[in-house]
């Protein structure tokens, strides 16, 4: 998983790796929420362009984000879903609160990577 | 090995949830001899992530197990077996209820089951408290011929 901050526009952006299952959900929440907490964006972007499976425990994840974002005034929008994405998207019905957007916002290489303040071991 | 079914594999592992993606990528690639579509496998690897994961966080909880996977083909159609030993569910129509889950606290959405029912034919369950729980899923591959007029019908736009 990589991040993006957009300063500009205050969007986080979290682009998600190959497979979400509950042992890579796992992996990853506690940076998920330490990034949000750190940028406190106004928009929080799940860029799935790149995963290939995903089941319930990438439900339980972005619902989990979508909380922590309410809390904090920041809305969660998902990007690029693919075809087992989307499946599973649909037949949770977390469409209706977690809105799709056209296009996944460019990011600027350089720019929009976030400075490594201190490194953190994650797990 | 019983003899009705073409094909049989079994496979038992611990309880860690690295087990996870190994488990769907064992039966992924047992049945890919039939020759399924990219969504079948995928319908299937996400039914057996769903059952293995529930053996390992609710079945065994914290504690160490073994879960047992047995996959059998009979013609077209992939018959697949997933059991622990571990704390059995007290009601298993409500567990099948679509958000019904034990453990929110663990961001878990209770939508197992039903994704398991939606890309499976049939999923039966049985569970014993304090004994286990074994889940049975059935799914029939369309055979090229059934593809080739789905394609058909498709283009034709009769979907
Ligand atoms: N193997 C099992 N052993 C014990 N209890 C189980 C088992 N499988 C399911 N359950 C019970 O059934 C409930 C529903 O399971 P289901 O998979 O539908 O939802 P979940 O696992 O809670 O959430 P999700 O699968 O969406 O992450 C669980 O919360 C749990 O209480
Ligand atoms: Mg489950």
């Amino acid at each position: 998983m990589e991040s993006f901050y957009k300063k500009d526009d205050k969007q986080l952006i979290f682009k998600m790796d190959e497979e979400i299952d509950e042992c890579t959900a796992q992996k990853i929440r506690r940076k998920l929420d330490n990034e949000i907490e750190r940028y406190m964006p106004k928009e929080i972007i799940f860029d799935f362009n790149n995963v290939s499976f995903m089941d319930s425990a990438g439900i339980g994840l972005i619902i989990g984000r979508y909380k922590l974002a309410n809390m904090l005034g920041g809305k969660v929008q998902v990007a690029n879903m693919t075809t087992p994405v989307r499946k599973i998207f649909e037949m949770s019905g977390i469409q209706r609160i977690i809105p799709e957007r056209k296009d996944c916002p460019k990011i600027r290489e350089k720019k929009d990577r976030p400075q490594i303040i201190k490194e953190v071991q994650y797990e | 090995m019983n003899n009705t079914y073409d094909n049989e594999m079994k496979i038992e592992f611990l309880s860690k949830s690295n087990n996870e993606a190994f488990a769907r990528i064992a039966v992924a690639a047992f049945v890919a001899q039939l020759d399924p579509t990219l969504e079948e496998i995928a319908d299937i690897k996400t039914a057996v992530s769903e059952a293995v994961t529930n053996s390992i966080i609710h079945g065994y909880e914290e504690r160490q197990g073994i879960v047992k996977l047995i996959c059998k083909i009979r013609e077209k159609e992939v018959f697949i077996e997933i059991s622990d030993s571990g704390k059995g569910i007290e009601n298993v129509e409500m567990a099948k209820q679509p958000l019904y889950t034990t453990k929110a606290n663990l961001e878990r959405s209770g939508m197992g089951f039903t994704i398991m029912e939606s890309f499976m034919d049939d999923v039966e369950v049985e569970s014993v408290l304090g004994l286990g729980t074994k889940v049975t899923m059935r799914r029939k591959i369309k055979s090229n011929s059934q593809k080739e007029e789905f394609a058909v019908a498709t283009i034709r736009g009769e979907e």
